[in-house]
This record gives structure tokens, C-alpha cells and sequence, in this order.
């Protein structure tokens, strides 16, 4: 399985945000994307996943379900947790195991694995910035997809919690798959292949030199 | 459990939980339904003479209460961006959600109204047809709200727009469910004109609605 881009273009609300980005990630490898604050960290991880629409180039999944999307795929970590706050830890990532199509999983193992299977009954409004990213990466594991796209997955994350989450990227490359991660910090990852957006999100010049 | 019913379920346990709203329609309802008589004074004809029409009323501005929460609320905590990326369609999403948002705000108006309709001097057979009429037009007007719900959800207040938008589109339904209604009651047209009228109206909102709504909600997300 392999994730490419070639030449990738964004432009959102009549404004260029990046064009001519082009990277190529293999199954198990991952790609840390890093750049100023609105280089476009985000809006190439929601272009990957098809939020936002692609205004150039070529993304595709070689190896991947030809008859899915790539957001169908794809586990988007962003911003927002995506949680609500007056149903429980499980009942949240319940929800979201059966609507992305995990027929009837175990959901006590994936929760061990953030460490909230203590607190599985308790409203999500009660949980804390951390716990509700916590219970959020929970989603990437009760659901097994190849591609995760990562919006800041360490932000509001103790340092215990980064070392675990490490851990859960890890073993998620190691079993095939591959992490695009849009971050300021360090993801403790080894061999992760670097894109830097501000060197790349310069306008592209009119006349090609290659055309 | 499929993908839509656990859309349904969760709407449905959110809406019951604290600060769900489910009882605040047909509290609502209650209320507007009762100052009528304070407004009318107590004349028991004319408020049998009128009395569908409050009632159909009352439904409908109750029915647009908890509306605009409908997919701001989804909106707002990113929970939409993963019912986008998902593999069911959104259609289909959007159906379920509106279901799930007549079941605990329509329905039990549904339920109510014969109650209330005590108020404004309803007598049984009366009763009966505003409740038919009623269980027919109220999951138009649910259908209908989608796609101001829709058009309205990356605004911070998007009630009001919401209300703009919709409360022209329902003029029809709210001609032919009070016109079934008053039918049953004076006459002189016999109940099941309107009534079918009523039924094809709410039959094409259950179509379009749900296209409709996702068509603007794609748009709204770009």
C-alpha cells in the first residue's frame, strides 16, 4: 500500500493555502508534516480525506479498496474530539465503532489501551481536554483502517499519555499502515520522513519549467 | 448494529439525557396553546371554530424549536466532519437524524394534542382528526426544517435564519392539515381531500428533504 501525492493544490475561501506539494508514503512508514501556523498543516490532512476538495494535482492509495473512498479508508484525528458530552466514554466510542462499520467489537480493549476502562461509564463531559483525546485515539484502534491522519494528535496530551500514543503508532505502522501527522512537536517515532510546508507552499510559478 | 441505527439511537438518548430538550416541544406547545384562551377570552365557540388552526400552529413553531441543534451541534464538535468521511451516504444520515428528531420532538405533540385540544373546546371527533392530520403533517414539517438546519449550520445563531427559511415552505402543509382538520369538524369539502393532499405533501418532503439538506450541508463544509 502506498499513498502518493503529486502536486497537490489547496485553495480555500478564494486563496491559495498550497499548491505543488507531492509525497509518496509507503505501508509502514509515516510522514510528519510540519510548518508555520496557516502554512496548511491541516487543510492537506483534510484534503487527503476528501473534506476539502482537491484544486490540483493527484492523490491516490495504490493497493488500497478501489471501490472506497479515501476518507472511507481513512481515520481523521482533528481538532475537535468529536464527542458528546452527555453520553459515557462508551457509549461514545460505541457510536462511532458501529457508524464507521465495526459490526460488534470489543470496545474494553481499545479503551484499556487509552487507559479510560475505569472510567467507561462516566458522561464525556466530565472528561478532561487530555481524556477526551484519549477516548478519541480510542476510535483509531476500536476500527481498523490503514490510513490515520493526525491533526496535533499530542496537543493536550501528558507526556505519559505522548509515550502510549508512541506506542499506538507504532504498532499501527508496524502492522502495515500508514500515519500522516500534522504537528509542531516531537512524535517519538522513529525514521519519520519530514514534509515541510513552508518550503513548499510558495505560489507556483506560472510558466512550468518542465511544461 | 447498522450505521443508521446507531445514528438514530444516539440522537435519540442524547435528546433524553440533561439538556436534550426532548419535553421542551410539547412544553412549548402546551404553553402557546393555552394563552389563547387567555388572549380570546372564554367564547367556546369561537374557540372550537378555531381551534385546529392554534393547534396547527403551535405544532409548527414548536416542531422549528430544536431545529437549528440539529447539525450545529454536530458541526460544532467535529462530529460531522467523520459522518462526511463515512461510507453511509449522507442522504441516508440526514434521513435517520430527522426520524430520530420527529420521534422525541413531533411525535409527542402528536400524542399531546387531544389533550390540549381540551383547552380550545375540541370534542372527541374533532380530536380524532386533528390527531390524524397531525401524525401525517408534523414529519413534513420535521422534513422541511432539515434544509433550513442544513443551510443554517456553520452560523452561531442560526435559529432565527432557520425560521425565515422554513416557515414559508410549510404554508402548505399548514393550509391542508388545518383545512382536513376543520373538514372533519364543519365540513362542507369531505375530509379525505385535504387529508390526501396532506399525505402526498408529507410523501415529497420525506424525499426531497433528505437530498436537499445533504446537497447544502456538502456545500456548507468545503
Amino acid at each position: 500500500m502506498r499513498l502518493s501525492a503529486t502536486d497537490l493544490a489547496c485553495r480555500r475561501g478564494g486563496r491559495e493555502v498550497f499548491a505543488g506539494v507531492s509525497f509518496s508514503v509507503a505501508a509502514g512508514e509515516s510522514l510528519t508534516i510540519r510548518g508555520r501556523n496557516g502554512a496548511g498543516k491541516s487543510s492537506l490532512l483534510r484534503t487527503v480525506v476528501g473534506l476539502v476538495r482537491i484544486a490540483d494535482g493527484k492523490l491516490s492509495l495504490e493497493g488500497g479498496d478501489p471501490d472506497l473512498t479515501m476518507g472511507e479508508q481513512a481515520h481523521y484525528l482533528g481538532h475537535l474530539d468529536a464527542l458528546k458530552p452527555s453520553l459515557s466514554v462508551e457509549e461514545n466510542l460505541r457510536f462511532w465503532s458501529s457508524f464507521l462499520g465495526a459490526a460488534s467489537v470489543d470496545l474494553s480493549e481499545p479503551l484499556r489501551a487509552v487507559g479510560l476502562d475505569a472510567l467507561a461509564d462516566l458522561p464525556a463531559a466530565y472528561l478532561s481536554a487530555g481524556q477526551r483525546r484519549r477516548l478519541s485515539i480510542a476510535r483509531l484502534l476500536a476500527v481498523r483502517r490503514p490510513l490515520w491522519l493526525l491533526d496535533e494528535p499530542t496537543s493536550t496530551l501528558d507526556a505519559a499519555a505522548q509515550t502510549k500514543l508512541a506506542e499506538i503508532m507504532r504498532a499501527h505502522l508496524d502492522g502495515g499502515g500508514i500515519i500522516l501527522a500534522a504537528t509542531h512537536g516531537p512524535l517519538q517515532l522513529d525514521g519519520a520522513r519530514e514534509l515541510n510546508l513552508d518550503n513548499v507552499s510558495a505560489p507556483r510559478p506560472t510558466m512550468d519549467m518542465s511544461a | 448494529m447498522t450505521p443508521l441505527a446507531a445514528i438514530l439511537l444516539r440522537d435519540m438518548r442524547i435528546a433524553v439525557r440533561v439538556g436534550g430538550g426532548a419535553l421542551m416541544g410539547v412544553l412549548f406547545f402546551l404553553v402557546v396553546v393555552t394563552l389563547v384562551p387567555f388572549a380570546l377570552g372564554p367564547d367556546l365557540a369561537l374557540l372550537k371554530r378555531i381551534g385546529p388552526a392554534i393547534l396547527w400552529l403551535a405544532a409548527l413553531l414548536a416542531s422549528l424549536l430544536a431545529l437549528d441543534r440539529l447539525f450545529a451541534a454536530d458541526h460544532e464538535d467535529g462530529s460531522l466532519d467523520l459522518i462526511l468521511m463515512g461510507r453511509t451516504p449522507l442522504e441516508i444520515v440526514v434521513a435517520a437524524k430527522g426520524l430520530a428528531h420527529w420521534l422525541i420532538t413531533g411525535l409527542p405533540l402528536v400524542i399531546a394534542a387531544p389533550l390540549i385540544g381540551l383547552f380550545l373546546n375540541l370534542d372527541a371527533p374533532a380530536a380524532g382528526a386533528l390527531v390524524l392530520t397531525l401524525l401525517v403533517g408534523t414529519p413534513a414539517l420535521t422534513f422541511i426544517g432539515l434544509i433550513g438546519a442544513a443551510i443554517a449550520v456553520t452560523l452561531r445563531r442560526g435559529g432565527l435564519l432557520l425560521a425565515v427559511l422554513v416557515l414559508p415552505l410549510t404554508v402548505p402543509v399548514l393550509i391542508f392539515g388545518v383545512a382536513a382538520a376543520n373538514a372533519a369538524v364543519v365540513g362542507p369539502i369531505p375530509f379525505g381531500t385535504p387529508f390526501t393532499i396532506l399525505c402526498a405533501l408529507t410523501l415529497a418532503t420525506l424525499v426531497v428533504g433528505p437530498f436537499a439538506a445533504a446537497a447544502a450541508l456538502r456545500q456548507e463544509m468545503e
